[in-house]
């Protein structure tokens, strides 16, 4: 029998970003919030230490930061006539687990999502007709507006600490910046990182292409920075340990160095680690969480927290799980299209140009989480014809990189020998004169694509793996091959020696890692029927239980995730401060 | 020379008691080993003296003594790769070990029931056991010529191992350790002397770059002596 605690308030589970943001944000209405954290804690000093953090086998090759799937994992499959089986080690993305979440070893890279994304729909009927969208995509707007979330993207990157230049000031195009952005009230807090010699190429060569190129926006703090908070970042050292790593810095904008621990300076927060949430409990009606069960994994002991109000911030793929283990909402049936709960998974795309310049260095371990030069052109871009390519969504296209660390980082010629000694030879010529130009695809939503829960493969706890079916469906595939005859434009340009076939993935495989941008599977909307929370995030069956996180996404865009995702964390904080803990009930 | 090139630490081992191995003066090598002065001590705990054979001989295939490195072996990656297969990613931390056991597609990734020290030892078993029955000896005695065949054939699954074991995935885990072994900060074996770093031109683990980033963005090389975890502590 499980142990069952004195009540609280509101229990958060997860203790990511967006737990992070909530319990920030609701930590001064007084009421009592338990975070829920299924892994340990995490310090600058104790956990990101050099040299004990500049490790690539332990962090990058093993993961160490990250989600252990022994635990817990997902079952893989891409397409409903194949039998799903568990994804047995990381690889195609790395989700986080222990205070931070991904957040903790993310690379900084922040966008706000403007209406081409919010408005999807409307944008592309308006523009195409409904009919250029397949019946297979069920494509929809968000039910947000950009206006609505700009408060909350800048407030986001303040508190974060984002480096980079205003393309749009209140509708002014400003040079240096994105031109295709939302118009913003203010700039970046930080001016954009020094730019490195890739970016300097790829600034050159896409501008000569008539082009709009500027330094990709990203939480690597260019200065030494005091957040509104009054948390404290150092200025990024370029040290090419970012991604996967923590910061030792604290120039890494991360949950860890910012809103966790203001968080838990209130001491009407508590944080308890090494508890892992199985589900949310509901009343007999099924309409109203009444806490949450969890076991305590250092000993082992089942707990059950009772609260008003559940906030799920797992990360979008286990708040999906935790859905579907708890009975909230209408699970997904693909067959018939009936149910929400789980439909509208998508994923990133990708397509890279791999070029190598006889005589010049780019240094590739001078770096960090986000720098590097981007272009907008092929996705915000509204004036950037689809109708004659036939596709939805677009590709954000760069150069730059995160870091040159050799296990993972070593580009060699097309036919060079996979070791020996001309191997050797060419890795060490081409170490450090390699570039390569890399596309960022959208994922539209497709019926086939969706999460349910496995009928076989279990987790620790005996609870049923969340099961993920995906692939790129035709849509995204015309996008990514399109994407990959852009990158070798751009990349020509840069006027290489020699130059790898261009590379798009045909099928998703879970193995080499992609992106950790999974997006969907309880989306948020206007209507009961076919979103899974309102746009306050806040679920349509269950009312006292928000879902936070990229789950809440209708489908993925070319800009990475946690811009959207922090902005509507802060804007459900808000609504909950203001209106749901006055009135508790549906807020839409 | 027809003597395939044995790495001298297995042969030691193998050597123990047996007088004269042939053409191989192995005391001879014993100072330039220790004169290497390894981050990590000489000797193997995972590996059984066969299997030492083998991965010194896979290893000094893969990364020969040239201009640039001294050989695999030399470089520490044996060991490397037995500390790997020792310690707990080599019996599984981390990966996910419930049954049913399917194939799977190979999108779906790594799916055997073994640790990848498991996966190891089958793996050096079978591929000794195919040289075996096609050239009447184990793989460490094959010429290069007939190694590269044999590394070839099981990184492309062309190679049918005798105990059902898939080639690639065996060769996957192979290649992965060595490379591991080779870039690795050398504090776990390999990389002796940060010798793949100085290679490539990987600085390491000491980066303070803020300056930097602003110099050596017009393609020149930034020079520096690669700092190991071992240097800064
Ligand atoms: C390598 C990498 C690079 C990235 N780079 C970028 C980037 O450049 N730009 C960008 O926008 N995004 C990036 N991301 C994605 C970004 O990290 C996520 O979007 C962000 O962290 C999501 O916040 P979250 O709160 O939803 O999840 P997280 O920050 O992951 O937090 C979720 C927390 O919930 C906990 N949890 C999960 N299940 C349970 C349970 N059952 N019980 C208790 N606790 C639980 C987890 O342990 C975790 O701590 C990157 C991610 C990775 C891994």
């Amino acid at each position: 029998m499980a142990r069952r605690l004195p009540p609280v308030d509101i229990v958060i589970v997860g203790m990511g970003w967006t737990g992070g943001i909530m319990a920030r944000e609701l930590g001064p209405t007084g009421q009592k919030i338990v975070v829920l954290e299924r892994g340990g804690p995490r310090s600058t000093e104790e956990d990101f230490a050099v040299p004990l953090i500049r490790d690539e086998l332990r962090f990058a090759q093993r993961t160490d930061l990250m989600m252990d799937t022994a635990k817990d994992t997902v079952s893989v499959r891409n397409n409903p006539t194949e039998e799903a089986l568990p994804m047995r080690r990381l690889g195609s993305f790395l989700p986080g687990e222990g205070v931070g979440g991904a957040g903790a070893h993310w690379n900084g890279v922040s966008w706000r999502w403007a209406d081409h994304d919010l408005k999807i729909r409307s944008t592309y009927e308006a523009r195409y007709g409904a009919k250029f969208i397949p019946d297979d995509m069920p494509l929809c707007d968000w039910g947000v507006s950009y206006a609505e979330l700009e408060p909350y993207y800048e407030k986001f990157e303040y508190i974060a600490g984002v480096s980079g230049k205003a393309g749009n000031l209140r509708g002014r195009l400003q040079p240096g910046g994105n031109p295709f952005e939302g118009a913003r009230k203010r700039d970046y807090p930080l001016p954009p990182l020094t730019e490195n010699y890739a970016g300097r190429l790829f600034t050159e060569a896409t501008k000569g292409l008539g082009l709009h190129p500027f330094a990709r926006p990203t939480a690597n703090a260019s200065r030494p920075y005091v957040n509104p908070d009054g948390m404290q970042l150092g200025q990024c050292q370029y040290c090419g340990f970012c991604e996967r790593f923590g910061c030792e810095s604290n120039a890494k904008g991360s949950p860890n160095i910012t809103v966790i621990p203001v968080a838990l300076k209130n001491p009407n927060v508590e944080l308890r680690n090494w508890s892992w949430v199985q589900k949310v409990m509901l009343d007999s009606t099924g309409k109203k969480a009444v806490g949450v069960a969890y076991v305590n994994v250092q000993t082992g002991e089942e707990l059950e927290q009772p609260a008003d109000l559940v906030i799920l911030c797992a990360y979008g793929l286990s708040n999906v799980h935790l859905m579907l283990l708890s009975g909230i909402g209408k699970p997904y049936d693909p067959q018939s299209g009936v149910g929400v709960i789980g439909s509208h998974y998508a994923y990133q795309g990708t397509a890279s140009q791999q070029m190598f310049f006889e005589g010049k260095n780019f240094n590739p371990f001078l770096a960090t989480g986000g720098l590097g030069a981007i272009i907008d052109d092929y996705h915000a871009d509204q004036g950037f014809d689809r109708g004659p390519l036939g596709y939805i969504g677009g590709s954000t296209i760069t150069a730059g990189g995160s870091g040159g660390r050799p296990i993972g980082y070593r580009p060699t010629p097309a036919g060079t020998p996979a070791w020996g000694s001309d191997w050797k030879r060419a890795t060490a010529k081409w170490y450090q004169s390699a570039l390569s130009v890399n596309a960022l695809g959208a994922v539209m939503p497709h019926r086939q694509n969706f999460l349910d829960l496995d009928p076989t493969y279990r987790n620790r706890f005996g609870q049923p793996l969340l099961r993920m079916t995906f692939d790129f469906k035709d849509n995204d595939q015309k996008q990514n091959r399109h994407a990959a005859e852009l990158c070798t434009q751009i990349g020509k340009a840069m006027n290489p020696t020699r130059v790898n076939p261009a590379f798009y993935p045909r099928s998703w495989s879970v193995v080499p890692y992609q992106s950790t941008h999974n997006t969907g599977g309880a989306i948020m909307g206007r209507e009961p029927g076919t979103s899974a929370v309102n746009t306050w995030l806040q679920s349509w069956d269950v009312s006292n239980v928000f879902v936070v996180g990229a789950s809440a996404f209708p489908h993925n865009s070319a800009y990475n995730p946690t811009g959207p995702v922090a902005a509507l964390a802060y804007r459900t904080a808000e609504a909950i401060r203001d209106r749901y803990l006055k009135r508790p009930g549906l807020l839409a | 020379m027809s003597q395939p090139k044995v790495g001298r630490r297995a042969l030691l081992l193998l050597a123990g008691g047996v007088a004269g191995t042939a053409g191989s003066p192995a005391a001879a090598q014993v100072p330039a080993a220790a004169a290497a002065s390894p981050a990590v001590p000489v000797g193997y705990t995972f590996l059984k003296p066969s299997e030492a054979v083998f991965v010194e001989a896979v290893v000094t295939h893969m990364i020969p003594a040239d201009e640039l490195t001294p050989d695999g072996v030399e470089l520490g990656i044996a060991t490397f790769i037995d500390r790997a297969l020792a310690g707990s990613w080599g019996k599984g931390d981390r990966l996910y070990m419930h049954g049913p056991w399917k194939t799977g597609t190979p999108n779906q990734g790594y799916q055997l029931p073994m640790t990848p020290a498991e996966l190891y030892r089958a793996g050096i078993a079978q591929t000794n056991a195919w040289c075996e029955t096609t050239h009447g000896k184990t793989f460490d005695r094959l010429t290069a010529t007939e190694k590269e065949t044999v590394l070839q054939d099981l990184s492309q699954a062309r190679l049918k191992l005798p105990g059902g074991l898939p080639a690639r995935a065996f060769f996957d885990v192979v290649y992965q350790t060595v490379m591991e072994g080779m870039f690795a900060d050398p504090i776990y074996g390999g990389n002796r002397d940060k010798a793949a770093w100085k290679m490539v031109g990987f600085p390491g683990v000491m980066a303070n770059n803020a300056q930097n980033i602003a110099i050596f963005n017009d393609g020149r090389r930034f020079p520096n002596e690669p700092v190991s975890i071992a240097d800064m502590s």
